[in-house]
């Protein structure tokens, strides 16, 4: 019997490098993975927008962005929020824990398409994971030259909720990237950047829509729901607005029936859809 | 092609031949319905059987099956590491099925081998079964088979097609594992083809004709989704509906399923189990948030998969072969021909002058 020889619900073995906590809260934590194998590291080859399923041997599998950039070797990297079963488990793991990785799955930002464009990311709360991996991507010597102007409009609730945060102090000192930081609220008399939500920033730092301007959208329904009005009225297309969705998952590989948006599957045909896309679609996420 | 002629007294001695070289599965009847099952050696499949009340899907895809095993012992050198499990995808073969259940894994086989991803378990089983199926003579009221892509005689997904022919049974040969079933089974008596294959387009159109239900599928690619999704009936349609999850369950043509992992001490497996798109958590989010909250929703999303994402996304036709077993089997009558006529038959701009 020719057997299959692949199974694409196998995961990949690796494991916990580093954990480290996010956000003030404690409900973020960023969890770096190595390969048992090193040969998986070249199989487990993505691109920036990708999610994989993190399997937690005992407990399950969840369906999470890639934090890290295609250009960080030696590494996968995930931000989790600890909500669920699995998730709950996974933050009481410690260092050197092994569990498993599958992926990667699902499409990713149309990096090509966007070549020799402007590039607007906008990101709210903890889904900014992918597109701390967009930033880092572009912004990577090999890469830099074929985008033009990149903004980058992030934000949420307090200064501490933000991810990331040495990283955004780094890239606010460049001058290849616009970086716009923004909180709800604060009363550190400190702060220095913006404050307001999401939306409100969008419409005063990022740059007028056409041709040659991308939007990526990442967020809450709340925050995707207020900011896309914003990109009308700026003069975004909607094949140039593109966002990131999630739905609950379990194969990752549009086989279980569960995550489907119309025909279209979050986890196969998706995540990544242009607001016109997801227009052409009953929006059931 | 190949008719080969089998006297109903050699039956069961042609039977026990194959059990050396399949294990063979059948209808087999159960307190007043029949269901399909595994043969012990020497049991013949019971083709008095109308249809089974269940679909034989659970021989190539069960409702519950192992994936991987691991242990969580960190004495052990490869614990937390999930491994494959042996499987027995030795030849088997059903007996009996109806043309409308095997088409249905046609219909299924577009979800589990698809262009990027193949399924092992699902595809390794199809791959070691030769369906031998039976010609329906008699269909039932319920049935809808010519109208769903399918009929009584139905070729398509069979190796063997079985015909009552009287005190014989005529076995029509339709592919090489047809030929090997045929051959083990020491079926060697051919007959002459012509007349044969009259008679039995005549048996074909009488069983044709003897189908009473039907169902129009003509207009479902053209309507458009978001209409037919936000159309005013889903509210009709799911009123009664009290997601017991029966016609998924029974359904040869439903295949949803769902991951979890067991562990017994520091023992355990990743298993999968059928799902059903009638159940909240189906598509519950971790934050409380659900796309699918409520019973609308769900009742939508199983005739939208069947009669209208399925229809776009394969161009092969409906996700359904008409046999019939929501129709007798739902609790509370949603009957799918009905709801099907009203997709089929949907105007958005009549229904926005309903007032």
């Amino acid at each position: 019997m020719g057997g299959i020889v692949l199974n694409p619900y196998l995961p990949y073995p690796v494991r916990i490098d580093n954990i480290s906590i996010e956000t003030e809260d404690k409900n973020l934590k960023t969890f770096r993975f190595v390969f048992l194998n090193p040969e998986d590291e070249e199989k487990f080859s993505y691109h920036a927008g990708q999610f994989a399923e993190l399997s937690v041997t005992g407990k399950g599998e969840i369906p999470i962005g890639i934090a890290s950039s295609p250009t960080e070797k030696g590494y996968v990297m995930f931000t989790v929020n600890k909500v669920g079963l699995v998730s709950s488990y996974l933050h009481a793991m410690k260092e050197g824990d092994i569990m498993g990785v599958r992926g990667p799955l699902g499409n990713w930002y149309p990096w090509e398409q966007m070549e020799g464009k402007n590039v607007v990311l906008v990101g709210g709360g903890f889904a900014f994971t992918t597109l701390r991996s967009s930033i880092v991507y572009m912004l990577d010597p090999a890469n830099r030259s074929k985008f033009k102007d990149i903004h980058v409009i992030y934000g949420a609730r307090t200064p501490g909720m933000l991810m990331y945060w040495d990283e955004l102090i780094e890239w606010e000192k460049r001058d290849d990237i616009n970086m716009h930081i923004t909180v709800d609220g604060t009363d550190d008399p400190k702060w220095k950047y913006n404050t307001g939500f999401v939306p409100t920033i969008t419409e005063q730092k990022a740059p007028p829509g056409g041709q040659d301007t991308f939007a990526v959208v990442c967020g809450p329904p709340i925050m995707i729901k207020f900011t896309q009005p914003v990109l009308d009225k700026l003069g975004y297309s909607d094949d140039h607005i593109i966002m990131s969705l999630e739905n609950r998952m379990k194969c990752g590989i549009g086989m279980c029936g569960r995550c489907n948006i119309g025909k279209e599957f979050v986890c196969k045909d998706g995540p990544v859809f242009t607001l016109k896309e997801i227009s052409e679609t009953p929006r059931e996420f | 092609m190949t008719i080969v002629q089998i006297d109903k007294e050699n039956w069961e001695s042609s039977i026990k031949k194959l059990f050396g070289a399949y294990r063979l599965f059948g209808p087999v009847k159960e307190a007043d319905f029949h269901n399909f099952k595994q043969l012990e050696a020497g049991q013949l499949p019971d083709l008095s059987c109308l249809n089974t009340r269940l679909s034989p899907k659970s021989i190539i895809y069960p409702q519950t099956e192992v994936m991987f095993k691991y242990t969580l012992d960190e004495n052990e050198e490869d614990h937390h590491i999930l491994k494959e499990v042996d499987k027995d995808y030795s030849p088997q073969a059903v007996m009996g099925i109806r043309p409308c259940d095997a088409k249905a894994f046609e219909l299924v086989r577009l979800n589990f081998d698809s262009p990027d991803y193949k399924d092992p378990y699902w595809l390794n089983a199809y791959t070691a079964t030769t369906l031998v199926g039976l010609a329906c003579e008699s269909p039932c009221k319920t049935c809808f088979c010519t109208t769903a892509g399918c009929g009584p005689y139905h070729e398509e997904a069979l190796d063997v097609l079985l015909i009552d022919h009287g005190d014989q049974y005529w076995a029509k040969v339709l592919s090489d594992k047809g030929d090997a079933f045929v051959t083990a089974a020491g079926w060697t008596d051919a007959v002459d083809e012509q007349p044969a294959i009259k008679e039995i387009e005549t048996k074909k159109k009488t069983a044709e004709d003897k189908i009473s239900a039907f169902v129009k599928t003509d207009n479902l690619r053209q309507v458009d989704t978001n209409e037919l999704y936000n159309a005013k009936f889903w509210e009709e349609v799911s009123f009664s509906c009290i997601n017991c999850g029966t016609c998924t369950y029974v359904c040869p043509t439903c295949w949803c399923f769902d991951i979890q992992d067991e562990n017994r001490g520091s023992q355990g497996c990743r298993i999968r189990n059928w799902d059903s798109c009638m159940y909240p958590l189906f598509t519950l989010h971790g934050s409380g948030h659900n796309p699918r909250g409520t019973k609308l929703h769900r009742v939508r999303q199983r005739f939208m998969h069947k009669l209208k994402y399925y229809v776009d996304k394969y161009d092969a036709g409906i996700q359904c072969v008409g046999c019939g077993r929501c129709v007798r089997l739902c609790p509370v009558n949603i009957d799918i021909r009905r709801v099907c006529g009203y997709m089929n038959g949907h105007v958005a701009s009549a229904e926005a002058c309903e007032v």
